[in-house]
């Protein structure tokens, strides 16, 4: 068979550059697969090893404040294996250089010992030493936003006393991989930083000597987590619990195994998308080689070649093409795979990355694109392998034309004779034709999703900051104040306006389901915090009973008119029925609101409130920060503007190196498709464009013939991409959506025209190269060759 | 038509290589449904070189590639060497062309990725006992011209590589349809004395088809076509050299 390999060689090479178009889609599919599939992995491996060596905790419970001795009634819980016992405390810290209001998470650290639960990698520096009050170990985050390093010292109100800490380590926990500020989005390490400190030392400056008001523990091997919860919670409820959760409740974790489903999501996407496109190619590609070998195949078989060696002969073909995508693919995904799960580490903080590219994933996605390109051309194969030889030494029959729809609709006086010929051409292959159209649409739909994620979260952003919480700072007290606070806080010179707010834990329930939520009451005439209905209008609050996130009401099985159970984790512990008067539309989170004072009745509290939300005027803010700074009661002041920007920052670089990558991946789609449909065209009209050039058609005009009919496919393309695009992008949505985030369907202008205005110029770029052929078309030998 | 009993005087001795009885066939060409072959019945004995005559359109192409197991009749039975052809399966035509027939074609039909060598070469590939392509290529007078591609080659020299595609596998039987219908007479010669060198040297039963009147004086037999049957089957007593024909 040597000399057929020849020929295989020689065909392969005198189609080089199809060949290579598809070669590159099934680079991109096989690229695609790999950087995510091996990014999870390696993002699920990292994560697990980081969890195993440091004893991630898998039950969590906070509480008001619990003797040390109430430790051993968790332990005696059947189901529980280790405990650990913490003093968690909240701080206002400042950095030094850094004036805006930076909020602290104090971490209590056994004195002398490692954590038994939920340690810390430490990156630099030492632990805190035994019986030092004013030593801390700092977040790896926060130190890097800060640029700390062990000696540095930043100044800690805490419990409304001012303490000068010193930074003596930076550390790692697994339960901060993802450091979020409670009620914020997205992480914000210059403004939200956790402290470890020596237990002894915090538990003075908190007042808890001799009690604790954090718990972890572990359970043993086939415990059932909702007894231990149930179990630990009845414990803990005399002592304020909170209600304890499992891992699968914990903010780091929850995000971070978020963040896997999406890429999951995203790996089966994308590499079908250019896996059947390379497909649909081949199949094109190789029954117009076919067709142009018919002789060459009957020779073959009057000579005694068997139906399958000539099968295999052109299995080969494909086969060959696949490699140099596969290999091309894998080469790139591993790399990028590699980039892309460093570009995590970014946000996320590990030790160090376990990149792993499982040879399973690599055989897989080498498999799924051999599979489906030998799929896609296994009918142009077969009809090479069985055609008859005596047949194949004919001339192809002419083919059949008919005279197309918009013709006989009556466009026929109005087609020239050139745009006859383009409808005609179009209309003989149907399916050809419709496939065509997919697959300039598919690369146009890549290229919206790629921006996609951008419009949303940017749509996202701007509904959340400019529509609902228009408040400049959000200041939450130590404990629930009175509304005399109110009147001190609107007192600061520079505040334009202030309104309360009271938030309180509480678990919800509806039949067997329940949320743990904190419910928020706001005043009804509010206008700087405002909750929004579905339609994004703001929602006036009703009188009595609650609203709910429409995420929530659908997770609870309510609706408008049903009664939910609202148990309050806090004070007194009320537990009341409420009626369910509204659903709101929101992107992120779950939540529940009240009328403030309907909250304040349903909590039998008088007036009280957990903070407020204030409006200043720019230049004025450095002037209220410092006032907030000197008030003890204020916990915590979080500021409008900065998680704007700070989101920004943050996503802004992985937004555009994804963008880029799928731009360019999608590219080699739009190229693919359109160069391959050209030079098919090319192939199979040589001869009728040679002729009309002999008849005395310009160059030009046969050019308008040849690719008026890619300027049709491409047309059509575009708008059914946008179509594709909105529904694959539905599905995406629905898949990702989770009780952290939703993502609406919003497509900028912007998106559409950067997807449209890629295709064109690929179809231009190939149109080019075919014009090229076209100018250099032999006319006396096109007209000589037998056909 | 003739009865085959009546050609007896002229059969030479020996069984037929060849046994066709009552074959037609009728296929589709596009929406026309044509009526290629009426009924044939023909032998073809061991190394005899037979001309088929008659004018295009006749089925005498139809009625090779149904020799050579190209194509299958509509009807009738084909017998090679005692064996069925109208009967085999599509496996046991591929072996019985792989095996025993070598096919020489108007328009040569090389594949044009591959030298002379080369292609002659695919077909000693999958041969039993082929002849080196080289020595193929030396009996029709191209040992210059192995590394040529055919674009590279003239129409005569193309024909020529064909032939030697042909004869490397040592067939029984060669079929040629048409060698020089796309040659001038000058290159048509030298592709027709490298033919009947073959059948001479090699003893192979040879088959040619033609439209040329001429040419049928270098065959031992001349059968004559036209509109799918049989016409006529004359002998030749003295057969010409292709040196001393013209066209």
């Amino acid at each position: 068979m040597k000399a057929l390999r020849r020929k295989l060689l020689r065909d392969l090479w005198g189609m080089k550059g199809q060949a290579l178009a598809i070669a590159m889609v099934i680079v991109s599919g096989v690229a695609t697969f790999i950087i995510s599939l091996s990014a999870l992995d390696s993002l699920r491996e990292t994560r697990a090893v980081f969890y195993r060596e440091y004893r991630f905790a898998g039950l969590f419970a906070s509480l008001k404040r619990a003797p040390e001795s109430l430790a051993d009634a968790v332990r005696a819980v059947p189901g529980v294996d280790r405990v650990e016992t913490r003093v968690v405390a909240t701080a206002n810290l400042e950095v030094e250089g850094f004036p805006e209001p930076v909020r602290g998470l104090l971490i209590s650290v056994p004195d002398g010992a490692a954590p038994a639960l939920n340690d810390l990698y430490l990156m630099r520096g030492r632990p805190v030493a035994a019986g030092r009050d004013d030593e801390v170990v700092a977040s790896d985050a926060f130190a890097l936003a800060h640029r700390l390093n062990p000696g540095d010292r930043i100044g800690a109100v805490i419990n409304g006393k001012r303490k000068v800490l010193r930074v003596v380590g930076i550390g790692l926990s697994p339960e901060y991989v993802y450091q979020v500020a409670p009620g914020s989005i997205f992480p914000d390490p210059k403004r939200y930083g956790v402290l470890w400190m020596g237990r002894k030392s915090l538990a003075a400056a908190w007042g808890l000597e001799g009690a604790f008001n954090d718990l972890l523990a572990t359970l043993s091997p086939g415990a059932s987590p909702q007894d231990v919860v149930d179990r630990i919670d009845g414990i803990l409820s005399p002592y304020g619990g909170l209600g304890a959760y499992t891992r699968d409740d914990q903010v780091s974790h929850r995000y971070l195994t978020e963040e896997f489903r999406q890429l999951g999501t995203l790996a089966s996407v994308f590499p079908v998308i250019f896996l059947g496109v390379a497909a649909f190619l081949l199949n094109v590609v190789v029954s117009r080689l076919v067709s142009l070998q018919r002789d060459q195949i009957g020779v073959l078989k009057a000579f005694g070649y068997s139906n399958s060696q000539v099968g295999w002969h052109y299995v080969q073909l494909i086969v060959l093409i696949v490699i140099v995508g596969v290999a091309g693919g894998l080469a790139l995904g591993a790399w990028l795979g590699r980039g892309m799960a460093r570009l995590y580490l970014a946000f996320y903080r590990f030790p160090q990355l376990h990149y792993e590219l499982r040879p399973a994933v690599a055989v897989s996605g080498a498999a799924a694109s051999v599979a489906s390109a030998v799929l896609g051309a296994i009918q142009a194969v077969r009809k090479a392998a069985l055609l008859p030889p005596a047949e194949a030494m004919r001339a192809e029959p002419p083919e059949r034309f008919h005279v197309t729809w918009p013709e006989r609709l009556g466009l026929r006086r109005i087609l020239s004779q050139p745009a006859r010929m383009i409808a005609r051409n179009l209309g003989r292959r149907p399916a050809k034709t419709a496939l065509s159209i997919l697959g300039i649409g598919f690369a146009c739909a890549i290229l919206m999703m790629g921006n996609v994620q951008e419009d949303a979260v940017g749509f996202m952003v701007d509904t959340q900051f400019r529509l609902s919480q228009r408040e400049d700072m959000t200041v939450t007290f130590l404990e629930p104040a009175s509304a005399r606070a109110m009147s001190e806080l609107r007192a600061i010179s520079g505040i334009r306006h202030g309104e309360p707010f009271r938030s309180v834990s509480a678990r919800i329930r509806h039949g067997q389901r329940s949320w743990r939520l904190a419910v928020q009451g706001f005043p009804r005439e509010g206008s700087l915090h405002r909750v929004l209905d579905t339609r994004l209008r703001p929602l006036r609050m009703p009188e009595e009973g609650i609203v709910l996130t429409d995420y929530l009401a659908d997770r609870l099985g309510v609706r408008p008119g049903d009664k939910i159970t609202v148990e309050v984790l806090e004070g007194s512990r009320p537990v009341r029925e409420v009626p369910v008067v509204g659903v709101v539309g929101e992107y992120f989170g779950v939540n529940a609101y009240m009328d403030l004072s309907a909250l304040n009745r349903l909590l039998g509290e008088g007036n009280a409130i957990s903070g407020a939300f204030l409006a200043a005027d720019l230049e004025d803010r450095q002037k209220v920060y410092d006032a907030l700074k000197g008030m003890p009661r204020v916990a915590g002041t979080v500021v409008r503007e900065d998680a704007i920007r700070s989101f920004y920052e943050t996503m802004g670089g992985t937004m555009l190196l994804f963008t880029f990558v799928i731009t360019l991946l999608a590219g080699t789609i739009a190229f693919g498709v359109v160069y391959n449909g050209a030079r098919i065209a090319l192939s199979e009209r040589s001869r009728e464009l040679a002729s009309l050039r002999v008849l005395g058609f310009t160059r030009g005009e046969i050019s308008y013939i040849l690719l008026g009919e890619l300027g049709v496919l491409t047309a059509a393309g575009i708008p059914l991409g946008f179509l594709l695009a909105r529904w694959i992008t539905a599905h995406i949505a629905d898949q990702m959506k989770s009780d952290l985030f939703r993502v609406p369907m919003v497509m900028a202008a912007s998106s559409y025209g950067f997807a449209a205005l890629v295709v064109v110029v690929s179809a231009l770029l190939s149109g080019l190269l075919v014009r090229h052929s076209l100018d250099h078309l032999d006319l006396v030998a096109v007209l000589k060759t037998r056909e | 038509m003739r009865d085959a009993g009546e050609e007896a005087a002229d059969r030479p001795t020996g069984d037929p290589v060849f046994r066709a009885r009552g074959v037609t066939k009728v296929y589709r060409m596009g929406e026309v449904q044509v009526h290629a072959l009426r009924g044939v019945d023909l032998d073809l004995f061991p190394g005899e070189l037979v001309v088929l005559l008659g004018p295009s359109g006749s089925g005498k192409s139809t009625l090779l590639n149904i020799l050579g197991g190209l194509d299958t009749a509509t009807g009738g039975t084909v017998e090679y060497r005692g064996k069925e052809l109208t009967r085999a399966t599509e496996r046991e035509l591929t072996e019985y062309r792989r095996r025993h027939v070598g096919f020489v074609f108007q328009f040569y039909n090389l594949i044009p990725s591959l030298t002379a060598v080369e292609n002659v070469a695919v077909v000693t590939d999958i041969a039993a006992e082929p002849m080196p392509p080289e020595e193929a290529l030396g009996l029709v007078g191209l040992s210059d011209r192995l590394h040529h591609f055919p674009a590279q080659l003239s129409g005569g020299e193309q024909q020529r590589v064909a032939i030697a595609r042909a004869i490397a596998k040592r067939p029984l039987v060669m079929l040629c349809d048409e060698p020089t219908g796309a040659l001038d007479a000058a290159t048509g010669i030298v592709v027709l004395e490298a033919l009947e060198r073959v059948n001479r040297e090699l003893r192979t039963t040879m088959a040619l088809i033609t439209h040329n009147a001429d040419i049928a004086e270098m065959a031992d037999r001349v059968i004559r076509v036209s509109s799918g049957a049989i016409h006529s089957v004359t002998r030749n007593d003295r057969k010409k050299a292709p040196r001393e024909m013209r066209w």
